[in-house]
Parts: structure tokens; C-alpha cells; sequence
């Protein structure tokens, strides 16, 4: 009895430390949700600060003359002609009579190269598109280089990046600009036209196909396996070993390393059945076979979660188990299979490394038009110009990361939406 | 007839089949008095015609499409005289591949030896010869296949039984489709690997200490040993690993426990969510991060304290492998912390003691399994990431612990080892599939391990 005080009085006095410890503790899981946060916040502003700048291009204004001479071509219906002419002595012309100072050769091949080697065919489509304009003048914006382009907008930023460029061409850079004949416009080539190994005419719409034609292959061939094997496994399959080693082997697949799958179709789809390399058929195959897994699992959930009473009710009517699962359980648990399926191809879209093994890694220019056609998906896109020793391509390689992200962050939208949508609670 | 087209002409014939099978047992209906005298509905028997009519002819064509083109190449060479190849196998490949292309069209004819423009036009004869053959017995077996099933209906016929066994059959055949999945992955990789070993020695390989992939062209090259001992890569691999759950452990777990046990219901609403956000993005957007932002940042701040960091450090792509992973740890963490009975809590707050000491002294060490068996799946993703270590660490397989150094890992080398062209009799593709092998048994064991240790603690709340 007489010892209680003291007791008292030690837990009295340790209650500071505790409470303290307490704190602290509590201190420690705030910041640690606030690291997690702030790691998510960094990702994203990161990634849009330096994209941004990839979605306008430089343009300079050259006052361009159509003449027939320096072009070569007399009629513009005749393709030879037209296939012939020297769409580039246009805006070569244009620049000689803007900067007339400059004689020397080298100098005026560097004054040259200030425009993208792309800008004749930017001409060309012009003049043809416009037939009457030859023999004519007009005042062109016409696509710069990418080294201008970084120029220019690190200028902008009142903090001009003067790498690889010439004095010369720094002092027909600032004339263009104190005359107002460079400017920004929206950089409509990023989103419509394929790979390319100059920065400023690089698009991201080839990887767009490429992914399209791949996430559709995978969802074919995935989306139906994997629901049938979910509602044999669910509905059918008898309790017995077989069938555990099934379960062991979808739960075993889904952990295993993506890069793992790559192994899996360069030796099996390439190296065995003889599918060409890098195109969107064996992309699709080995996505397919990646998220096959996921599918299953979250289709079983979906079909676990209808309850009982509705087979009961099927089966109390006279219904077979399968006229059970096709006219009752697979209607009522397809929401769910739907959120999975949406969910899988997310993941698909984003996986990068077992694309890498079977060869859509190559440098492919053209859009492909159907399964068979080379093509390069989105994420390699942006993985193969994060290798890109050019400084622009950090730009867009950033900005293709966007469009990545956006495409991503609809499809979970999308997922959430159809469940919130479309799910019963029972 | 194109392969193609012949698959949707039997899809089509099978079409047909169910409306003649439908149409047939509703006749046989109607004479017999009404469809409940059938054993089974008119759709079903329309069904089972389909099958008949359509599965055999359907495998016939996928048989004709895997062994066609290997017979028709075969007694295309068969026909050569024998001088043509040299005897040897790959030499016998390469004139099929030579003289498949000079039919294709894909080599002119004009240069090409005379006896080989004949073997091509040879080819495509019998090409053509068995693509008609096969749509003749296609459709034949077909059409056989429907009129047997068409007057096999009758009110007894027990078609529904029969038509929900074969889609029971198709049901068990797609969920095997995950067993032929690891077989495939087993087959693959070991194959290639046991190719691999016969020229390089397994212990070499699995203790050796230096590994430099490239073999020599020519024997005076220099630098080009072509030594295959991984332990650098496994050193390089568990560097990496070790940083990512040194940032991803503690945090994963803390902000678990915090959402868990102390933040508010609106809170964790919306923080759990974002938190997740981490786990969608896709690997080569964290890869472009760590080596753009994270890696030249750790490289600056290194040099302004005079470290010596590497601008490919296992550091930088540690840190954003940890980064990845946090949502992983917390949210697997978050399903036993929540799964913990509350009376546990309130037993052990109601002796006094504060919500810390119970979370660190009750609710911890009873969710103390799933949490372990969620940190070993972490690793084993760890392991196994590619892209972020393929785009920030480096190439040079160093033997160092020092996270400041540039390492490589084996996943790395798997891809530098397979991208672009590569033969598949060289040792140094067939390395590739050898770590591969290592990454899955490692990855494999820890998974199983993992998925053990989660069951068995389940079954104590529930």
C-alpha cells in the first residue's frame, strides 16, 4: 500500500516521455505519407515543366518566291518533276536575300541549317496544295531546327542555351527575333507524325498506332481467355489437384518480372514459330500472355462477388450450371471483369521491357497500317529518346510521357467511373 | 485459298450449320408434337451441328498450318541435288530461307542461279497445290461433319449435354492456358540456358567474379575476354535492391500505419488513393526520372560536399526504385494492419498504454507475418524491375557495396545482351537466358515463400 504513491509517481513522471514517443510516432507516419505525396507531386511537375515546351515549335518567317527556275519544274502535275525539284534552294534563296552579308560558304551552310531539313517538304506540301501560288511570293513560317528551337525558348526564358550554335548564327538568330520573324506556334508535327532522328520533327502518332494496334491485339486474345478461365476455375473446376496447380501457376505468373515474359516470346514466338520481330502480333502475344493473369484474378473476384442465391435461383428453375453462368453469373459480374480488363491493358500499356527483347526497339519512321507493319509503342518510344544524346529530345521525351500519362490516368478514370457505374452491391 | 480466308469460310459453313441444325430439330419438333418432346432446345441441337461441322475442319487447318510449310520447304530440298548445302543443318536453313525469298519475289529472279529459281518456282507450285488441297478437305470435312450431325437429330439426341461438355473442355483448355504459360517460360529459358552452360561451366558462371560479356571477333582483340561470372551482377542487383527498400520499408509501412490507425476517415479517402498514384505510373517514366532529374541532382549535391558520385550511382536508381515501390509495401501492409482485430487495440489501450506503444507492441508483430511476406514480394519486384535500373545505372559491372558507384544489374544485362541483332548459338545471347533463369528461380522462390507465409497467417483471424 504504501509503495503506490511511488508507482504513481514514476508513471506520472515517465507519461512526459511516453506522450513525447507518442508524438513523435504519430510525427513520423505524417511524414512519411507527406514523402510518399511529395514524391507523386515531384514526378508530375517535373515531368510537365520539362514537357511543356515540346507542344509549340519555332517557326521563322522567310519570304518565300516559288520561281520555276530555281525549282526545276515547269508543271506541277508532273510527278517526275515534281519528285525532282530542289525544294530546299526555296528556302535557301529566301534566307541568302534575308542575311545578304553572309558569302562564305561555310557561313552560309550554317546559315542553312537554321532551318529544319524537313522544311522543303513542308513546301512542297504547301505548293501542292496550292497549285496557283507558283511563280508567286509569300511570307512562309516554316519549321526551324531543333538547336533554334532550344535556343529560342531558352531565350525566352531569359536564359538563351548557346551550345552547338556559331556566333554567326547567334547574330541571325537575334535579328530574326528583333524583327519578329521568329515565333512560337503550336507544334502540330509532335502529335501526327512518327519517330524521327531530327528533335523538331519527331511525332509521338506512330508509337499512338503502334500502342493501339498492340493493346487491341492484347485484349482480344486476353480479355476472353482470361473471363473463360476465371469461370471454369470459379464455376466448374472440380476441387482436386489439377486444378490447385492452375491456381499455383496463374497466382506464380502474376509475380513473375515482366522482362521474363520478353525471354518468353523472343524464344517462343520469334525464335520458334518464326514471327517476324517488331511488330504489333508478337507485341500483342507477349501483353497478352503478361496480363492474362491479372485478368483471371480480378475476373474470379468479380464472379465471386455475385452471390449465391443467384445460382441457386438459376439452378432451383431448372437452368443447367452452364445456362447458370452464361444467362445469370457472367451478365452480373461483367462490370467487374470490365474494370479488371481496363485496369490490365493500363499496365500493359505502360510495360516497357519485354518489348525491348523482341525487338520494338527499332527506329521506325513510318505509321504502321495494320498487325504486321513494324512498330514501336508508346513507353519504348519514349525510352529510345531518353537515349537521344540531343538536348531537344529531353523535351519531348517529356512530352510524350504526357500523353502517356493522360492516356493512363482516362483509363483508371474510366475504370473507377464503369465500377462505380455499373457495380451492384448485394 | 489463303489461310485467313479459309478460317472464316468454315466460321462461316458452321454459321450455316447452326441455323440447318435448328432449323432440322424444329422440323422434328413439330412432327413429333411441339419442342417438349426434344431431349434438348432446338438451339442446342443447331449448336452441336455447328460444332460438328466446324471443329474438325477448324483443327484439320490448324494442323496443315503448323507442319505445311516444313514439309513443302523439306521436299522442295529434298529435290535439290545433294552438292547444294554441304551437309550441314544451318547451310540447309539458310538455302530454304534463300529460295522462300526468291518466291516471295523478295530477291529479283535475275541473279539468282537457275537451279534455285527452279527449287522457288517448285515451292510455289506445291504452295498453291496443298492451299487448294487443304480448302477442298476443309470444306469436305465440313460438309461432312454437318450432314452427319443433321441426321443424327432426333427428339432423343442429347445435344446439350454434349455441347456444354465441349465448352466445359474449352473452359479447362483456356485456364490451362497459364500452365502452358510457366511451361513455355521453364522451356525457354532453361533450354537456352543449358545450351549456355555447355560451354560455360555453371560454377564459373554462379561464383565467377568478373564479368565481361564480349567475346572476340578476332583472337588478337583486345578487352574482349568474353568471362561470364555473374557474382558482380548479383552484387550490382542486391545494391540497387537493398537502397529501394531502405527508402521504400520505412515509408511504405509508416504511412500504412498512419492511414491505418491515426489519420482521418477523409484523410486516408483521399491520401491512399494518391499514394497509389505512385504504383500507375509506368516503369519508364520513373527510369527517365531518376536519370534526367534524380541522378544529375545526387551528382551535383555530391559534388558540393566533394563525394565523388557517379552520374549512373546505384543511388539515384535506388531512390526511385524505392519511390515505386512504397505503395506496394503500404498498401499490402494497410490489408493486415486492417485485418488485425480490434480487440487486440482496445485490450491493450484499455492497460494504459498509448496508441504508439500498441501499434508498435500489439498490432505490428501480430501483422508481423503479412507485412514480412509483403517486404519479400517488394524485393522479388525489386529484383525483377528493369527499366528504371536499365535507364539510370550503368553498364560496367563493378564489384562494389558502395551505393555512390555506378553498378550494373542482371536485368540490365539481360536487355543489353538482347537488344538488336543477335544469333542464338552465341554465348553471349544465351547468358542472357541463363540470368534469366537465375531472375526467375530467385523471383519464384521468394514469391512462393511470400504466398505461404500470407495463407498461413490468414488462417489464424479468420
Amino acid at each position: 500500500m504504501s509503495k503506490e504513491p511511488i508507482y504513481l509517481e514514476k508513471i506520472q513522471r515517465s507519461l512526459v516521455g511516453r506522450y513525447r514517443a507518442e508524438r513523435a510516432f504519430r510525427g513520423c507516419g505524417m511524414l512519411a505519407v507527406s514523402l510518399g505525396l511529395a514524391a507523386v507531386l515531384l514526378v508530375f511537375v517535373d515531368i510537365f515543366i520539362k514537357g511543356t515546351g515540346a507542344f509549340s515549335a519555332t517557326y521563322i518567317a522567310l519570304d518565300v518566291t516559288y520561281e520555276k527556275d530555281l525549282l526545276g519544274i515547269e508543271n506541277l502535275a508532273d510527278q517526275r518533276q515534281v519528285n525532282s525539284g530542289d525544294w530546299e534552294a526555296l528556302y535557301k534563296q529566301a534566307l541568302r536575300r534575308d542575311f545578304p552579308d553572309i558569302r562564305k560558304r561555310g557561313e552560309r551552310r550554317k546559315l542553312y541549317a537554321l532551318v529544319s531539313s524537313a522544311a522543303g517538304y513542308d513546301i512542297k506540301d504547301r505548293l501542292l496544295a496550292n497549285p496557283g501560288l507558283l511563280g508567286s511570293k509569300e511570307t512562309l513560317w516554316i519549321l526551324a531546327d531543333d538547336d533554334i528551337d532550344s535556343y529560342y525558348k531558352s531565350w525566352l526564358d531569359g536564359n538563351a542555351y548557346t551550345a552547338r550554335l556559331t556566333d554567326g548564327q547567334i547574330r541571325v538568330l537575334d535579328t530574326l527575333i528583333n524583327t519578329e520573324r521568329m515565333q512560337l506556334h503550336f507544334n502540330a508535327n509532335f502529335l501526327t507524325r512518327g519517330d524521327s532522328r531530327e528533335p523538331e520533327q519527331a511525332g509521338i502518332w506512330g508509337a499512338v498506332i503502334g500502342s493501339f494496334l498492340t493493346l487491341m491485339l492484347t485484349l482480344v486474345l486476353s480479355f476472353p481467355v482470361g473471363i473463360a478461365a476465371a469461370v471454369y476455375l470459379e464455376e466448374f473446376a472440380p476441387k482436386n489437384k489439377v486444378t490447385d496447380f492452375i491456381e499455383v501457376n496463374i497466382n506464380n505468373l502474376a509475380a513473375v518480372p515482366s522482362i521474363i515474359f520478353g525471354l518468353l516470346g523472343l524464344a517462343i514466338f520469334i525464335n520458334l514459330f518464326q514471327i517476324p520481330r517488331s511488330i504489333p502480333v508478337v507485341g500483342g502475344l507477349v501483353l497478352a500472355v503478361m496480363t492474362l493473369p491479372t485478368i483471371i484474378i480480378t475476373s474470379r473476384a468479380a464472379i465471386k462477388s455475385v452471390p449465391p442465391s443467384i445460382r441457386e435461383a438459376a439452378l432451383g428453375m431448372g437452368a443447367s450450371r452452364n445456362q447458370m453462368v452464361l444467362h445469370h453469373v457472367l451478365p452480373l459480374a461483367l462490370p467487374g471483369m470490365l474494370t479488371g480488363a481496363i485496369i490490365g491493358m493500363a499496365r500493359a500499356l505502360g510495360e516497357t521491357a519485354p518489348l525491348l527483347m523482341i525487338g520494338m526497339v527499332a527506329f521506325i519512321v513510318d505509321i504502321p497500317a495494320g498487325f504486321m507493319d513494324p512498330a514501336t509503342v508508346l513507353p519504348v518510344q519514349i525510352f529510345l529518346w531518353a537515349d537521344s544524346p540531343e538536348r531537344a529530345f529531353i523535351e519531348k521525351t517529356s512530352a510524350a510521357i504526357m500523353v502517356l500519362l493522360g492516356f493512363l490516368v482516362t483509363m483508371n478514370i474510366s475504370a473507377v467511373w464503369l465500377r462505380k457505374r455499373l457495380e451492384r452491391r448485394w | 485459298m489463303h489461310a485467313n480466308n479459309l478460317l472464316l469460310l468454315l466460321l462461316a459453313f458452321a454459321a450455316a450449320a447452326f441455323y440447318v441444325g435448328r432449323g432440322r430439330a424444329n422440323h422434328i419438333a413439330k412432327l413429333a408434337g411441339g419442342s417438349r418432346q426434344l431431349h434438348s432446345l432446338p438451339d442446342y441441337h443447331g449448336h452441336y451441328t455447328a460444332l460438328c461441322c466446324g471443329l474438325p475442319a477448324v483443327l484439320l487447318l490448324i494442323l496443315w498450318i503448323i507442319f505445311s510449310g516444313h514439309v513443302i520447304s523439306a521436299m522442295v530440298l529434298d529435290s535439290l541435288p545433294a552438292g547444294q548445302f554441304l551437309g550441314d543443318p544451318g547451310g540447309r536453313e539458310l538455302l530454304a530461307n534463300k529460295i522462300a525469298n526468291i518466291a516471295q519475289g523478295v530477291l529479283p529472279k535475275a541473279n539468282q542461279p537457275a537451279i534455285l529459281v527452279a527449287a522457288a518456282e517448285e515451292l510455289n507450285r506445291l504452295t498453291q497445290i496443298s492451299r487448294w488441297s487443304v480448302t477442298a478437305l476443309a470444306s469436305c470435312v465440313s460438309l461432312v461433319g454437318l450432314i452427319w450431325a443433321r441426321s443424327r437429330i432426333t427428339p432423343e439426341l442429347q445435344s446439350r449435354p454434349r455441347v456444354e461438355a465441349s465448352i466445359k473442355y474449352a473452359l479447362f483448355f483456356c485456364a490451362c492456358v497459364a500452365v502452358f504459360t510457366t511451361f513455355g517460360i521453364i522451356f525457354s529459358v532453361l533450354f537456352e540456358s543449358l545450351q549456355f552452360f555447355q560451354s560455360v561451366p555453371v560454377v564459373d558462371f554462379i561464383f565467377g567474379l568478373e564479368w565481361s560479356p564480349q567475346t572476340a571477333i578476332r583472337d588478337d582483340q583486345v578487352g574482349s575476354s568474353g568471362s561470364f561470372g555473374a557474382v558482380p551482377l548479383f552484387v550490382g542487383t542486391l545494391l540497387v535492391s537493398a537502397v529501394a527498400m531502405v527508402v521504400a520499408v520505412p515509408i511504405g509501412l509508416m504511412s500504412a500505419i498512419f492511414l491505418g490507425e491515426y489519420a482521418h476517415k477523409s484523410v486516408r479517402a483521399y491520401a491512399k488513393p494518391a499514394l497509389e498514384v505512385l504504383a500507375g505510373i509506368p516503369t519508364v517514366v520513373y527510369g527517365f526520372f531518376a536519370a534526367l532529374t534524380v541522378a544529375p541532382f545526387l551528382r551535383d549535391l555530391g559534388q558540393g560536399y566533394g563525394f565523388s558520385v557517379s552520374s549512373e550511382s546505384a543511388l539515384a536508381a535506388g531512390l526511385v526504385m524505392g519511390v515505386m515501390i512504397i505503395p506496394f509495401i503500404s498498401s499490402l501492409s494497410d490489408d493486415v494492419i486492417t485485418a488485425v482485430p480490434q480487440s487486440l487495440r482496445d485490450g491493450s489501450l484499455a492497460m494504459g498504454a498509448t496508441h504508439s506503444e500498441t501499434v508498435i507492441r500489439v498490432v505490428i508483430p501480430a501483422a508481423l507475418p503479412g507485412i514480412v511476406a509483403g517486404i519479400m514480394l517488394a524485393i522479388s519486384r525489386a529484383i525483377g524491375e528493369t527499366m528504371i535500373v536499365v535507364m539510370a545505372s550503368g553498364l560496367a559491372a563493378n564489384m562494389t557495396f558502395n551505393p555512390l558507384d555506378s553498378v550494373t544489374t542482371v536485368t540490365v544485362q539481360i536487355v543489353t545482351l538482347l537488344t538488336g541483332d543477335q544469333e542464338f548459338d552465341s554465348p553471349k545471347t544465351l547468358a542472357a537466358f541463363a540470368l534469366g533463369l537465375v531472375l526467375f528461380l530467385i523471383t519464384l522462390i521468394l514469391n512462393i515463400i511470400a504466398l505461404k507465409v500470407v495463407k498461413r497467417f490468414r488462417e489464424q483471424y479468420e
